[in-house]
């Protein structure tokens, strides 16, 4: 067994501080109740749930994709190890099968030829066909096996899973019921009905729906490429599972970059009033009228140049990609707290008017302490729906710009790069759809997901709601 | 003779909840039928299901409403928007959310005559004029092309009446039509829906908490309570004797002039709706209750004139008389607050570098002062800058000029944080004066860790102390400030102002958001407070009964000055300002009118943006004179520390004998 040398990237670093910055948050709302209730609507919310536990999912995979290593090279001394150039994650070795059966060009999803025709060896003549994959269907004999092979793991597969979702579901029953003190089959009898206090039937099926579909997937991902190959070979499906960690960044750190401008600012012009609200809107007035792309566009090229001339600080491509990709989600949160931080103004202008700050003003309370305590408090809902709204728009804006070119680097995995790398192959006749619309399939799953588990949070936090909880 | 409306066993239910439960009335053509009740009593709901307009999750679940022929509740939802506005109209509470914003009034009247008499073009526009006349808007031509934000208030709901009167219904609901309005202003409008009951033989429901209200307007009344009708019965039959436990105590609630007993309270609160009900409601509450009353639902029993749901109608023991208690009168030598000149202006800016273009003058040239232990009402109507007036006390709000003296020292920018130990504010709204994000602990301590009061470690223990002050349990200082009702949450806005031991509280209309019986509560609290830590207050309130119940001292402001000043009872029962005169007269009260009649003032106050010349009371005063419109009157003094501004009254006194001011 090699040994191997964690590698961690800055937007790893970032992401397991958030993570730890999210655990503490859920900490401290559990042991208020005034923070948890609008939660508990929140879970409450079968369709919110459902959409939590497809994000949990895509969530779990950006995280088994963060963690980095180098491994050791096979023929490097073990006093003195050298590790291999290439950066790995958890995710790519648990997934080595995907990773390491590259094909020689396109091909079609669980096809077993390639799609494009070659000169090929038979019978001892040379004649121009199609040739067979190296590793996709390369098990079968005869081209009329595939269907029932494939319809035969796909079964497999979704049995496996549908066991091992009657399984967790059988332990859940077990401790649920021992919980809440009940015999096993009047619990299972309140589920059934939908008579428990938290969406059951929805979250059950939800589960068993994803353990299937990851059977399956994972059944017909040993034989064949689900969503076919690239251009240099690659299974599609590998990469746009790898795009998960690339949309989750931009997604998350983004916001992290945002929050502290727009609260700060929001919060300051909304509470200061005069000159402090003249400079800080007219700061955010010049920063909307130039127009973001053109920004995002210089400051990534001023990154790139950056990484150009100190290639000693970023050794790895993966570094290189990695601080490429930070660099986009800093020059996007600096350009999109304005909406938020205009919000937060005007929430903070009702909010200075109220009673109970003027209240804490005839005691005398420092505005330090009026803002921690009676503004941020009052407006945190605010604060929260939209960062839950705003994850949609930034994934979506990544696919955007990596299309355009200024995203991220070319190199990475994104759904923003399969794109554009399947842009030039949608003329081609016969056309080559699978890269987009795998991509779009996942951006679609992811997008719609957060969507939805915003709306359940906007509505259980809105107060203009509040009367149909 | 057959009721124009009729409900029977009207039963109306939101998301589960029976808010109506089996309620039956009638109203005749020319009848004035007032639902009577505190908020929460089902009262609106009613006169919404009445409208078939329920909100989200409302249901009416059975029971009958007959208006003339017709069935409402049978009626198909497209000839029930010919009955709403043609055969009965609904005027709501707040004039200015029930009229759209950007639609001339003109428009908006021709909208509704369009819809029920098919009339357009000039005609549309003569009949709106009309109905504008009808309601008493003056100058109603030029009226019609301007939009509901150059209205005052009562000219608004004067707008919002002739909406309703265009479908010439027969029943006109009225909620609460006057309860966001001036006492003046009320008077106006209550008139004009007095006179075009009689004219056009409407009936009217009006929906009211204020027996005031009540015992002006009403023919027949009908007391609500959790969802059911307790009493019915013709107006001065009800107001000599009301027959039902819970109609005497809202009575024996109500601070009356002349008076200075513990106002009666009603023990706990109106149970909750969602939860089984068993025998009578108000049993929980009642002091004459059985044990019948807590197994049984009263039926109706018949009275004379009235009908009462109760076990013991007719037994109850007589009305008891209130004790007078006579004030406590600690006088200090000095005043513990002493405002001179007191003035606030608030620059208005225009333009592109904001250049001030001039100044609305919301409190200008105010003088009070106040001894400790005592109370001083400031009395006057919204807009006339009394809340300023505490606001700038506090420097909540930075004052332009004029000198505060409390407790001996100035108060200045620098040693105003020392001297807030001495003065705090109780606020209006009990639901916007706490932080619904703080525990009511955490709420208590904020004042006395931002000013130092006592040491860190004794503070918790003083939390306690000022709970049990004020009434609040023991746990309720682990709680949010939700968990609590609009009384408690009040009580906790007053233990607030206590936690740093203040020697003077301004209380700004801190009852005028409660109901009668949680308005006692509070009032009786305020009393004992001030007897037992020798608190001086500053009042500040547009509710005159309230005033003579708990101030020693009123000062009447008008448009930014003092216009009257005296002791409460030369004040209230002889007042000598005309302003004064009309606001006093004005406050419709449950006994009998005697001598004089209501003095009506015409128009609204003026902007303070720009005052008349002159007197600012002239335009409106039915003596104003030449010099009123040339000179602002100075102080007329009428001996024990009464004076008034006036030119007519100083006319009056300098002819009788000669009073320097």
């Amino acid at each position: 067994m090699n040994s191997i040398q964690p590698v961690i990237l800055w937007t790893d670093a970032l992401i397991f501080a958030l993570l730890l910055a999210v655990l503490a948050l859920v900490w401290l709302i559990r042991r208020q109740e005034h923070l948890l209730a609008p939660w508990r609507v929140v879970a409450q919310r079968p369709m919110a749930m459902g959409a939590a536990l497809v994000l949990g999912a895509f969530v779990a995979i950006g995280l088994l994709d963060s963690l980095h290593y180098r491994a050791q090279l096979a023929d490097s001394p073990a006093d003195a190890p050298q590790y291999s150039v290439e950066v790995l994650s958890v995710f790519d070795a648990l997934t080595s099968g995907l990773r390491s059966r590259q094909e020689k060009t396109y091909s079609a999803p669980l096809a077993m030829q390639l799609y494009a025709k070659e000169f090929v060896e038979r019978d001892g003549a040379t004649v121009r066909d199609y040739p067979r994959l190296q590793y996709g269907g390369a098990h079968l004999q005869h081209a009329d096996e595939r269907l029932p092979d494939i319809t035969r793991r796909t079964l497999t597969g979704a049995t496996q899973g549908g066991l091992a979702s009657l399984l967790l579901f059988g332990l859940l029953a077990g401790w649920q019921a021992r919980r809440t003190q009940l015999a096993v089959g009047a619990w299972l009898a309140a589920w059934r009905q939908g008579s428990l206090n938290w969406p059951g039937r929805t979250v059950v099926l939800m589960v068993a729906l994803l353990l299937m579909l990851g059977g399956a997937l994972a059944q017909l991902a040993s034989g064949y490429h689900v969503f076919g190959t690239d251009k240099v070979g690659q299974d599609v499906l590998y990469i746009s599972l790898k795009s998960i960690r690339t949309g989750l960044v931009i997604g998350t750190l983004t916001t992290l970059v945002t929050l502290p401008l727009a609260i700060g600012f929001g919060i300051a012009a909304g509470y200061f009033r005069g000159w402090v609200d003249d400079v800080i809107q007219y700061l955010y007035t010049v920063l909307n009228s130039i127009p973001g792309v053109l920004l995002i566009a210089a400051a990534v090229l001023i990154v790139q140049v950056y990484i150009e001339s100190n290639p000693d600080i970023f050794d790895t491509a993966a570094a290189r990609a990695d601080i490429r990709l930070l660099a986009l989600c800093l020059i996007m949160g600096v350009t999109s707290w304005t909406g938020l931080a205009r919000l937060l103004r005007g929430e903070s202008l009702k909010l200075r008017t109220l009673d109970y700050v003027e209240a804490a003003r005839a005691f005398g309370v420092s505005n330090a302490r009026i803002i921690s305590r009676h503004i941020f408090p009052n407006l945190f809902h605010l604060v929260l729906i939209a960062i839950v709204l705003d994850f949609s728009g930034l994934v979506l804006a990544e696919a955007v710009l990596s299309y355009i070119g200024v995203g991220v680097d070319p190199a990475m995995y994104s759904w923003g790069n399969m794109i554009n790398g399947a842009r030039l192959e949608l003329a081609r006749e016969p056309v080559v759809w699978w890269q987009l619309g795998a991509a779009f399939a996942f951006m679609f799953t992811l997008v719609l997901a957060a969507n939805l588990f915003a709306d359940g949070v906007r509505d259980a936090f809105d107060p203009r709601l509040g009367g149909r909880r | 003779m057959k009721p124009l409306l009729a409900v029977r066993d009207l039963v109306t239910a939101i998301g589960g909840v029976r808010v109506v439960d089996g309620i039956s009335f009638q109203v005749a053509a020319g009848e004035t039928y007032a639902l009577l009740g505190e908020s929460g009593c089902g009262k609106s709901i009613t006169a919404l299901s009445l409208m078939r307009l329920l909100p989200d999750g409302g249901r009416v679940i059975s029971g009958s409403v007959q208006l003339g022929e017709i069935d409402v509740m049978a009626l198909p939802e497209r000839d029930m928007r010919r009955v709403r506005g043609g055969q009965m109209a609904m005027i709501f509470q707040e004039p200015m959310l029930a009229l759209n914003p950007v639609i001339k009034v003109g428009e908006q009247i021709g909208e509704a005559l369009a819809l029920h008499q098919n009339l357009s073009g000039q005609p549309a526009r003569d009949a709106a004029r009309g109905l504008l006349d009808a309601v008493g808007v003056p100058d109603a031509v030029r009226r019609l092309d301007t939009y509901p934000f150059e209205l005052s208030g009562g000219l608004r709901q004067r707008v919002m009446i002739a909406m309703a009167l265009a479908g010439r219904p027969q029943l006109l609901i009225a909620d609460e039509p006057t309860t966001a309005l001036d006492v003046t202003i009320q008077a106006q409008v209550l008139d004009v829906l007095r006179r075009l009951k009689a004219e056009q033989r409407m009936g009217m429901l009006l929906i009211t908490h204020d027996l005031g209200v009540v015992a002006e307007n009403a023919d027949r009344v009908g007391v609500m309570y959790a969802g059911e009708l307790v009493e019915e019965g013709a107006r001065d039959a009800f107001f000599a004797a009301p027959q039902h436990p819970y109609s005497r105590m809202l009575f024996e609630a109500l601070p009356r002039p002349g008076d200075g007993g513990r106002l009666v309270t009603i023990p706990g609160q109106v149970p909750r709706l969602d939860g089984p009900m068993r025998g009578c409601r108000f049993a929980p509450r009642c002091p004459h209750a059985v044990a019948r009353c807590r197994a049984e639902s009263p039926g109706w029993q018949v009275i004379d004139d009235q009908r009462v749901r109760c076990h013991l109608a007719g037994a109850l023991p007589a009305r008891s008389e209130r004790e007078p208690t006579a004030h406590s009168v600690k006088q200090a030598a000095q005043p513990l607050l002493q405002v001179d000149g007191l003035k606030v202006h608030f620059p208005i800016r225009r333009g592109l570098i904001q250049r001030t273009v001039g100044h609305v003058r919301a409190v200008d040239g105010v003088s009070l002062d106040i001894r400790a232990g005592r109370t001083l009402a400031l009395v006057g109507e919204s807009g006339c800058g009394k809340t300023t007036v505490g606001k700038a006390l506090l420097r909540l709000i930075e004052p332009t000029a004029g000198s505060i003296v409390l407790g001996g020292e100035r108060m200045t920018a620098k040693n105003a944080s020392t001297l807030r130990r001495q003065a705090q504010m109780v606020f209006q709204d009990p639901f916007s004066s706490l932080n619904p994000r703080m525990r009511v602990a955490d709420i208590l301590l904020e004042g006395m860790d931002a000013l130092g009061v006592g040491a860190a470690g004794d503070r918790r223990g003083a939390v306690a102390r000022l709970l049990h002050q004020v009434g609040l349990p023991d746990d309720a200082g682990g709680r949010y400030p939700h968990a609590f009702s609009g009384g408690q949450r009040q009580r906790i806005a007053i233990a607030r102002a206590l936690a740093v031991s203040p020697r003077l509280v301004i209380c700004d209309e801190p009852t005028s958001a409660l109901d009668v019986s949680v308005q006692a509560q509070i009032l009786n609290l305020l009393k004992d407070l001030q007897d037992s830590l020798g608190l001086a207050y500053l009042f500040i309130t547009h509710n005159l009964a309230v005033v003579d119940y708990l101030a020693h001292e009123v000062a009447v402001m008008y448009l930014g000055r003092i216009v009257e000043h005296g002791a409460a009872a030369d004040v209230l029962r002889a007042p000598r300002h005309p302003y004064t005169q009309a606001l006093v007269s004005a406050v419709p009260r449950i006994e009998a009118q005697t001598g004089s009649g209501i003095i009506r003032l015409a128009g609204d106050q003026p902007s303070p943006l720009n005052p008349p010349d002159g007197c600012h009371f002239n335009p409106r005063c039915p003596y104003a004179s030449e010099v009123c419109r040339q000179t602002y009157p100075e102080q007329t003094g009428l001996g024990d520390g009464h004076w008034v501004c006036c030119h007519w009254v100083a006319g009056q006194t300098w002819g009788n004998s000669e009073m320097p001011a």
